[in-house]
């Protein structure tokens, strides 16, 4: 890649958003800001490997947005649009400061996570407008047809625009149920990216992950007391901060247990545990923690251990406790018993685990837990059948590999 | 902006009663904060007649245009600078209520 195309490429990854943004503010139409930003990074792949790249190209990208915007109106020539496009242009409002965080993204991102969409559509917006993934792209990263998911953002734009939900920060009193809402939709995404759920030959999607990271930090740093923010923020990085150790060389999936600890990234973890410790002291002033709190500190334990038989599992298993407490899912009830495995033994985990059996009977962890209880209570035929029943259930190509190998290990 | 608020009742598991005085409240306060525009009860879908003059002749024939177990109750329009305002008052108005509500823009 030339270092034209980096610089484009870079500047598409860091300032679509805000370019978006920026226009959306002004123009109140989420259709228009997109369609002007594009054209203005199309312009820039025209201009730049004959003008050079710009000493500031957000501003450069911005400017450009803005003059497309002003284009774009005055061609379609309506009294109600010209005076938008007087607006624009003798706005009296600043310009945005670049580099620093705005609240223009943020407010982005609260008007796509609208309660009155529905979650897909939620996920799907946000990667388009504030993350400016393609609409190829989301639709591959969540399996559904092009013009499906095209229909689905179009459609949410439209709802947007004719049922006037606002572009703002929600108030005070809807802040803390909202928030909540864009942490689900950032955690999908990452969760997504972490392990693809279709056979896609890629088991990790690097780009969802290190884009649900980058709205995380953008979220956090603009609401740096919000706890759950926190504490989503450090699950993020310190669950990325074993991708490496994660699929092996041959493209199989690598159990925590088994993974090489020194791939892990060092950096990522010593960052999520500072905001994993800042979150214990505030707990420990009052503060009570929410699920994303709890798992980063689960993550916390482990990203602590040299090795597995080091690992504080009675401290895993007492944050579960707190968990199951905010969360009575059979998925977390699943999760605490491999944990209770590891203290009290297989036996103990796996009368829990059956007990699950009515729920999770279509989710393949359950089956994939099973089997592993069973192998290591040397009841083979039965952690076969789980095994079996495990492969059986679509999931992910490199995970399907590594079930396969351990299942004809048992004899 | 002005909102179409449909108060969505259910045949097999109706709300209460005993409503009316609460909701009367609720319109005194809508007024006074610049809300209202209209609001007004159902009765029920067995009192309604459809007519379908598109062909020939005009066709009059009983009951709703719709056969189902949710039906529409009562409707309010109100007038509301944006969506999350309307859902705010909607939020209220379906516990003042006790049923579902639906919001729906004007175009």
């Amino acid at each position: 890649m030339s270092d034209v195309e980096e610089a484009i490429t870079r500047a598409h990854h860091e300032e679509w958003g805000r370019v978006v943004a920026a226009l959306t503010r002004r123009l109140g139409d989420l259709d228009l800001a997109e369609e002007s930003a594009a054209e203005a990074f199309a312009t820039a792949v025209e201009r730049w490997p004959v003008d050079g790249v710009p000493p500031n190209p957000g501003a450069w990208l911005t400017t450009t947005a803005h003059r497309k915007a002003i284009d774009r109106i005055r061609r379609e020539n309506k009294r109600d649009d010209k005076q938008k496009a007087a607006r624009l242009m003798y706005g009296d409002e600043a310009p945005e400061p670049l580099g620093a965080i705005d609240d223009d993204r943020l407010r982005l991102i609260f008007t796509c996570c609208h309660p009155a969409l529905a979650l897909e559509t939620r996920v799907a917006l946000t990667l388009r407008m504030v993350g400016g993934l393609t609409v190829p792209e989301i639709a591959a990263a969540f399996l559904v047809r092009e013009a499906a998911m095209e229909q689905r953002i179009t459609r949410a734009k439209a709802k947007i625009k004719a049922a006037r939900i606002p572009y703002r920060m929600p108030s005070a009193d809807d802040l803390p149920a909202r928030v909540s809402g864009v942490l689900a939709v950032l955690y999908l995404v990452f969760n997504e990216g972490y392990l693809t759920t279709g056979p896609d030959p890629a088991p990790v999607r690097h780009d969802l992950t290190a884009e649900a990271i980058r709205l995380a930090r953008l979220v956090h740093a603009l609401l740096p007391e919000d706890g759950e923010v926190t504490g989503l923020l450090a699950l993020m990085l310190l669950t990325e901060s074993r991708r490496a150790a994660r699929v092996s060389a041959g493209g199989e999936l690598v159990i925590l247990n088994e993974q090489d600890r020194g791939a892990w990234d060092a950096t990522l973890i010593a960052e999520g545990h500072r905001l994993v410790r800042e979150r214990l002291v505030a707990a420990a002033a009052g503060a009570k923690p929410g699920r994303y709190q709890i798992l980063a500190a689960i993550n916390a334990v482990h990203t602590s251990a040299r090795d597995v038989r080091e690992t504080d599992w009675s401290q895993v298993v007492a944050l579960y406790d707190q968990l199951v407490g905010l969360d009575p899912s059979p998925v977390i009830a699943l999760n605490r018993a491999i944990a209770v495995a590891e203290l009290d033994g297989p036996e103990v985990a796996l009368a829990t685990v059956d007990g699950l059996a009515a729920r999770l009977t279509g989710y393949r962890p359950y089956h994939v837990t099973r089997a592993d209880l069973l192998r290591r209570l040397g009841r083979s035929s039965e952690s076969r059948k789980a095994y079996d029943k495990a492969i059986e259930l679509a999931g992910n190509a490199a995970e399907t590999s590594y079930l396969k190998r351990r299942r004809d290990q048992l004899r | 902006m002005q909102y179409l608020v449909s108060v969505i009742d259910d045949k097999s598991e109706p709300g209460s009663t005993d409503r009316q005085p609460l909701i009367s409240a609720f319109n005194e306060r809508l007024i006074a904060e610049g809300y209202w525009v209209f609001a007004g009860g159902l009765a029920d879908t067995t009192a309604a007649t459809v007519i379908d003059n598109r062909g020939e002749q005009a066709v009059v024939s009983d009951g709703p245009f719709v056969e189902s177990k949710e039906y529409l109750a009562g409707v309010w329009i109100w007038e509301a600078p944006d969506l999350d305002v309307a859902l705010r008052l909607a939020t209220e108005a379906s516990k003042i209520c006790d049923r579902k509500i639906e919001v729906r823009p004007f175009q």
